[in-house]
């Protein structure tokens, strides 16, 4: 089995630039990547099929020729925003192997022709933060950072920045807007960053995991990566596989395992004997699907025609004790809990989400309620700023759509004219 | 009055360093951070001072403060112990343990024990999914966590 971003990731020590270096054929893709024009890394980037793994699998090379051309300073910003429930890939990357992304970041820097990096970690990631800063200092030690990188005429500096506890910073233009110094709301796009981001000049912003498998692309060449997926899926993906299984974890499968295979060869199946019932294939912000849609093979175009997504790779799984409603419940109060507010559909539309579904939920709900829920849906989806509104609909209309006999089961025990929360 | 501290002053200067010099902006989430862990909050003093550095009003640097919740504006306890109640913990049971913490520190969640040792939060994703339920003290990672655990964890909370 081909491993890419977690290979020997369990390595002692591995978060020292030596053993970096030793293990991993570390730092070894910028002497490849120097010997070549930028343009020329973009494109066997591009060739090489890799699409964004932060959640929206945008291929990765397009998104950095997208950049405004001839316009400097450019930046680039590492998304190490890691919030989306469910998600906890990154996590284990930059705790564990912090010079992978450090490569990376250099790689694409180098391509996009850019020449200072944030690395934007979450605030809760502090115990890192401190793992990120030695490992930089180490690259910049070793004449990896800094100016004239190995001789080349290439200058780089990467900072990291710590963020304080906001998921909308995950998206990449609050992300920036947080970065400049302000609330972390979003951005209206077009422009979009690579055009017009950070200090308003062209910036590249990629996730973690996507900045990781560059070094492997330059060490090995477009076709390697390419070699391994599906025919539009190109790659290995990690998956973090969470919730009723036997062995939750970070796994890194080619993309297109079916996910019943993800489940039970690599997660060990469900435990306490229970069987499967429902699982949310792409983190909290994707359509939730029911067992019989298990064998769907885990890559982008196969999880879309099975009416969902592959999104940042959180395999959130349920058993047949889960009365779904309580999931959604509380995948319904965290997008309340952390919509900026900036616009009305999604500031007024979670909260009444999360209104009604507690009614349902405390049994105090009435049928029409359901069609209430979808009407709201509605009228939020593409209505919103950024996408975390549509984010907060997907759960809702497709744990009604696969699961409505949950809801039923909460609405029939009904009794008329009490109030809320008094069951 | 708020003074940042001789050791804080050396980490500003390596702070501001990271952005362009028309960009001194960028630092206010580092700042705040460097302030609350000297004062164990956020004050309007410090905030003052924040605001100072950067050229831009309290109550501007107030509108920052108060997007992030990693901030506190209030007195906290001197350990800050956040439980993730996200899907994935809350499909491992998180509401127990939330339940049997708030037992165990006579306090329910949102509140400091009379001692201000202990402040109970709860905590949206924390990213360690795969680990759940998720608990942190004052930032630190603690996963699988039983009651057992907990008892261990608050225990060793001198």
């Amino acid at each position: 089995m081909t491993q890419i971003l977690f290979k020997d990731i369990d390595t002692p020590g591995l978060i020292a630039i030596d053993v970096y270096e030793k293990t991993l054929e570390g730092y070894q893709a910028l002497k490849k990547a120097f010997a070549m024009a930028p343009d020329e890394v973009i494109e066997m980037v591009k060739a090489s099929g890799l699409r964004g793994r932060g959640g929206a699998g945008f291929p990765t090379g397009l998104k950095w020729s997208f950049l405004a051309k001839d316009v400097f300073p450019r930046y680039l910003a590492c998304n190490a925003d890691e919030s989306e429930p469910g998600t906890c890939k990154d996590r284990e990357l930059l705790m564990k192997n912090p010079h992978l992304l450090i490569e990376g970041m250099i790689l694409c820097a180098y391509a996009c022709r850019i020449e200072t990096g944030y690395n934007y970690m979450r605030g809760e990631f502090w115990e890192y933060e401190s793992i990120m800063e030695k490992a930089l200092e180490e690259a910049y030690e070793r004449g990896y950072l800094g100016k004239n990188i190995m001789g080349s005429g290439f200058n780089l500096d990467i900072h990291n920045h710590m963020g304080a506890g906001a998921y909308i910073c995950g998206e990449e233009s609050a992300m920036l807007s947080s970065l400049e110094g302000e609330r972390g709301e979003p951005r209206l796009k077009p422009p979009f960053p690579a055009v017009k981001g950070l200090y308003g000049m062209p910036t590249i912003v990629n996730n973690v995991e996507t900045l990781c498998v560059l070094p492997f692309i330059v060490r090995n060449g477009a076709a390697a990566y390419a070699a391994i997926g599906t025919e539009k899926s190109k790659g290995t993906k990690l998956v973090s596989v969470s919730g009723h299984v036997k062995k939750p974890g970070n796994y890194e499968v080619p993309l297109g395992t079916p996910i019943i295979d993800i489940i039970e060869k690599y997660a060990g199946g469900i435990r306490d004997g229970n069987k499967l019932k429902a699982f949310i294939p792409g983190g909290s912000s994707v359509p939730i699907l029911p067992a019989s849609k298990a064998d769907v093979p885990y890559d982008y175009e196969s999880l879309q025609a099975a009416g969902s997504m592959l999104g940042s790779g959180a395999l959130i799984v349920m058993d047949d004790t889960t009365n779904v409603v309580s999931e959604i419940l509380r995948i319904t109060s965290f997008y309340m809990h952390e919509s900026c507010g900036k616009c009305t559909p999604c500031r007024e539309g979670t909260r009444w989400m999360y209104q009604i579904l507690s009614e349902i939920q405390n049994k105090v709900g009435k049928p029409e309620q359901l069609d209430l829920l979808i009407d709201i849906c509605d009228n939020m989806e593409f209505k919103c700023f950024c996408p975390l509104g549509d984010a907060a609909v997907a759960p809702v209309v497709s744990s009604i759509e696969h699961f409505r006999e949950d809801y039923e089961e909460l609405l029939g025990s009904l009794k008329t004219g009490q109030p809320v929360g008094t069951t | 009055m708020f003074i940042f501290t001789e050791t804080s002053e050396t980490r500003i200067k390596k702070i501001l360093a990271k952005y362009p010099e028309d960009r001194k902006l960028s630092a206010i989430l580092p700042l705040l951070t460097l302030a609350q862990d000297q004062e164990g909050y956020v004050t309007p003093e410090a905030m003052i001072e924040i605001g100072k550095r950067l050229d831009v009003s309290p109550a501007y640097v107030e509108s920052v403060c108060s997007f992030y919740t990693m901030y506190y504006t209030k007195p906290v306890g001197k350990y800050v112990v956040k439980f993730c109640i996200n899907i994935s913990c809350h499909l491992n049971g998180c509401d127990n343990l939330l339940e049997y913490t708030e037992k165990k520190l006579g306090v329910k969640e949102g509140e400091t024990t009379p001692d201000k040792k202990f402040t109970l939060l709860k905590e949206e994703c924390l990213a360690a999914c795969c680990e759940a339920p998720v608990m942190q003290v004052n930032n630190k990672y603690h996963v699988n966590m039983t009651p057992d655990k907990v008892d261990q964890v608050l225990a060793s909370c001198p």
